[in-house]
């Protein structure tokens, strides 16, 4: 859901950007480490602990063998992401390891984790190596032990402290009338309880298609916002379906996807349009700040 | 892009034209290509490419498009059990038709559907050539679950939930035959340009082929 976390913890304990790591909703498990692991925990604030000791996030530490991790109280955000190096190394399906809950596929037996699950992880990679060959082997009295390889507070502020979200005009924008684009872009809504990772239902402002003609299926893309003839949006997420039938108002932009992915059912969320070329200038620089956030990492390591 | 204005073979023929060309042309920053009934999506990195050049590609790419050679189309059978708790809709649409929920079913079952896509769920066929005497509106608000198995009904299309999800089509029975295995390459039992005819079953018969699909 919120890719940037997941890329960016990785990027803290020297795994590739896309190595499976543990997304963690609302609260959060209890994790022992068979083995000393190097980890990072980015997203949400879901206070993670070690015996009792805060455990700051974004920021890779060196965890002995047997130690455990715990999540208390949510502070901010909605969801955490444990990243460990070397990556979870579930069996790939269908050229992923995410786990796909509609299907009961990929991941961890195709479902959520459950107290007594055992979760593999793979061999740490060089740059994983070099990272826990910083801190000293003996961590002292403390299970754990910080590395410096951390991202600043007002680093990840900026990531997070946009207030309204980014969209580009829908596929069926058309459909909807001045009144109804203007009611769609004035409105805050409402993230509903009955919200999860295919799609956040949004509750306020009715919002009226012009023509309430039936469509033909079409592909949606995360992000979408649809409207079904009840009036009330759903923003599409990352178990989206690949195609739908309800016109589609707004896209969500990539660069602002993870703005949504911690917002929690009762938060609220507001949208304004931007263009594609907004929003591309937008992806382009939130990537070039990744890139360049990793080089000022692995230059430090030398 | 938008390659018609109905969901009629032609329109499909061009939609297949286009995955065709747009997959073994390979415009840079290419990452996958869905299709809708008229309309194709083609996904990109825009780390790679801009909207715009990656636009102008595909156009030119697409330009000169011929229809591709069909291969012969497969017929798949699919059983279904109408009605009661495995179709709670069927009352539904047999109202807004003014016929009887039999009719209903000899018009659903009376004719092969052309498979014009797979989408909005693994192995979800969306299923063109339906008759309009059945054709109805979607629900104003989806259900927040549907069983797999389950045949519905949405405007003018008709279509088999391969998995549970939420869905806003209107359900008039339910199929024992499993449409999505991630184990089978490919993981979905039906293709674009296959033709589908259901076939109706009784409860009984729903219940025993279902212990044998699993």
């Amino acid at each position: 859901m919120d890719r940037l976390a997941l890329r960016i913890a990785n990027r803290l304990v020297g795994n590739d950007e896309d190595a499976a790591a543990l997304e963690t909703t609302l609260k959060g498990p209890k994790v022992e480490f068979e083995t000393e692991a190097l980890i990072a925990i980015c997203g949400g604030d879901l206070s993670p602990k070690i015996a009792d000791v805060s455990v700051p996030l974004w920021r890779a530490l060196r965890v002995q063998a047997g130690t455990s991790l715990t999540f208390g109280t949510l502070r901010s955000g909605a969801r955490a992401y444990l990243a460990v190096a070397g990556g979870i190394q579930v069996p790939p399906i269908l050229g992923s390891r995410s786990t796909y809950l509609r299907a009961r596929i990929g991941g961890h037996e195709g479902r959520a984790l459950r107290a007594g699950d055992e979760v593999p992880i793979g061999a740490p990679g060089d740059v994983s190596r070099r990272i826990m060959g910083a801190v000293p082997d003996d961590t002292g009295p403390m299970s754990f032990a910080l590395t410096s390889r951390r991202l600043r507070a007002e680093v990840t502020r900026s990531f997070y402290d946009r207030a309204v979200v980014r969209v580009i005009a829908g596929n069926e924008s058309k459909l909807f009338d001045e009144a109804a684009r203007a009611a769609f872009f004035e409105s805050t809504f409402e993230i509903s309880a009955s919200s999860d990772r295919m799609g956040y239902r949004l509750g306020g402002r009715k919002i009226e298609a012009d023509a309430r003609g039936e469509m033909l299926s079409r592909p949606v893309v995360t992000g979408s916002i649809q409207v079904p003839g009840g009036g009330e949006p759903i923003l599409l997420m990352a178990d989206r379906q690949t195609t739908g039938g309800y016109p589609v108002i707004a896209d969500v932009i990539s660069a602002d996807l993870h703005l949504v992915a911690q917002r929690k059912p009762g938060d609220k969320i507001r949208f304004e349009k931007v263009t594609i070329e907004d929003s591309q200038d937008a992806l382009r620089d939130l990537g070039s700040r990744i890139e360049q956030l990793t080089q000022e990492l692995d230059d430090d390591l030398d | 892009m938008t390659l018609g204005e109905d969901a009629g073979e032609g329109t499909l023929a061009r939609v297949r034209s286009a995955i065709e060309l747009l997959e073994t042309g390979a415009p840079l920053g290419i990452v996958e290509v869905v299709a809708g009934f008229a309309t194709v999506a083609v996904h990109y990195d825009p780390r790679l490419v801009t909207y715009r050049s990656f636009a102008a590609e595909v156009s030119s790419l697409l330009a000169d498009a011929a229809t591709a050679p069909t291969p012969k189309p497969r017929l798949i059978e699919i059983p279904v059990c109408y009605g009661d708790d495995l179709g709670p809709d069927l009352d539904v649409v047999a109202e807004h038709a003014d016929l009887e929920p039999e009719e209903v079913i000899e018009i659903h079952c009376g004719r092969n559907y052309l498979v014009h896509m797979i989408g909005f769920a693994p192995g979800f066929p969306y299923l063109g050539g339906m008759s309009e005497r059945i054709a109805t509106p979607r629900r104003d608000s989806p259900r927040k679950t549907i069983p797999a198995g389950s045949v519905g009904i949405a405007g003018s299309q008709t279509g088999v939930y391969p998995i549970e999800t939420p869905g806003g089509w209107q359900l008039i029975g339910r199929t024992p035959a499993r449409l999505f295995r991630p184990d089978r390459d490919p993981p979905s039992l039906l293709r674009p340009g296959d033709l589908v005819k259901f076939v109706a079953i009784e409860a009984e018969e729903y219940e025993v082929r279902g212990k044998g699909e699993s």
